[in-house]
């Protein structure tokens, strides 16, 4: 189908980079999810960018695998070409105990609240980040809500005292 | 024109009536809701002030989007703990007489939402006078509510309001100049329980600007 190709053609074109990038792709309904090294996303993400006209950042979201799994977290890039009408995924793999990956808000300056979103809810740290602070819960907050280890209705019911 | 003479016809020219009555008319008859519509029951609050259920026959006659010049606040949708000390600070902000509708299953209870991120009723913040519950609840129930609120307000007491409750304070009024009630019995009995962490601070205890009355 033309979306697997315009797909392989894509990672093709990263691994021509450089080969490292790459950890492996996964093919789900076409724009399937390329699963990148943490180190390499800043210069994956410019690449995309400016070689392949990936001007859009749609989204960029957590998840959570569960406190057993390792790498714990995975964050997930949801990129699209305005010129191309090409949908593209990529995804990251973040451990728990070294929960750091750079940000990609010099790319695309939307990532900067959706990367804040992620440390909200998460507590992945992005780091050069120009303002990396809770952005949905209180400011006091303690703890990542969604975490799978969070309760559903929190620790402490509401007071005003 | 014809009816208005042969009333005040009939009548005597002075009329004497209790001072609550007239009292409480007038604030029921003219209550200005606060906008606080958070979520989707503002829709239907809208709907409410809109022309087919018309809110404004009841006397609510415009939303003052200031606090300061409201008496009752409308507390349409679900509120979270981020917004639940703005919500307390524009409740303190309304001048007394004042009174809170909690409008909708999530105002009242926390609706649906039985999370680390909504308050679960709004009664833990404002003290509330009628809960209205429904997700949404009609207009008509929200117009219900309204009149419900005025048949409470017909039968409150001008003298024995909440925000009178403290007989020192009145005692103590010295024309021309405020009272001041800190430092009265009243409040270090209040301070002690609460330091004792027997009670907590009821809502109903003024704050200590709001105490001070003009007299």
């Amino acid at each position: 189908m033309a979306d697997t190709t315009a797909l392989h053609g894509f990672v093709e074109s990263l691994r021509a980079e450089n080969a490292g990038w790459v950890d492996e792709v996964i093919d789900a309904l076409g724009g399937g999810p390329i699963v990148i090294q943490n180190e390499a996303i800043v210069d994956v993400c410019r690449v995309l960018k400016e070689a392949q006209g990936f001007d859009l950042l749609a989204d960029i979201c957590g998840a959570d695998r569960g406190p057993e799994e390792d790498p714990r977290f995975v964050v997930n890039y949801h990129l699209f070409s305005t010129k191309h009408f090409h949908r593209l995924r990529l995804k990251v793999r973040v451990s728990e105990d070294d929960a750091r990956i750079h940000t990609v808000s010099h790319v695309w300056r939307t990532a900067d609240w959706h990367e804040r979103e992620t440390f909200d809810l998460f507590g992945v740290v992005f780091e050069n980040h120009p303002d990396l602070r809770r952005i949905l819960l209180p400011s006091d907050f303690d703890g990542h809500a969604l975490r799978k280890d969070y309760p559903l209705r929190g620790y402490e019911p509401y007071s005003m005292n | 024109m014809g009816l208005e003479n042969t009333l005040f016809e009939s009548l005597p020219e002075v009329l004497t009536v209790k001072l609550d009555a007239v009292v409480n008319w007038g604030r029921k008859s003219s209550l200005w809701p606060a906008t606080f519509g958070l979520a989707c029951c503002a829709i239907e609050m809208m709907n409410t002030v809109s022309s087919r259920n018309d809110l404004s026959r009841f006397g609510a006659e415009t939303f003052r989007a200031s606090p300061r010049q409201a008496d009752v606040m409308i507390v349409s949708g679900r509120v979270s703990r981020k917004m639940a000390p703005v919500l307390r600070r524009i409740y303190d902000q309304m001048p007394e007489p004042k009174w809170v509708i909690s409008m909708g299953a999530c105002a009242t209870s926390g609706g649906v939402f039985d999370n680390y991120a909504i308050v679960q009723g709004v009664d833990k913040i404002v003290p509330v006078d009628i809960y209205v519950p429904g997700c949404p609840p009609r207009p008509e129930m929200l117009v219900h509510a309204i009149t419900m609120l005025q048949e409470k307000i017909m039968k409150e007491s001008t003298r024995d309001r909440r925000d009178t409750f403290e007989p020192e304070s009145r005692r103590s009024i010295v024309p021309g100049t405020l009272p001041v009630t800190e430092g009265t019995a009243l409040e270090k009995e209040t301070e002690v329980e609460v330091a004792q962490n027997q009670v907590s601070r009821p809502y109903t205890v003024p704050a200590r600007h709001e105490r001070r009355r003009t007299s």
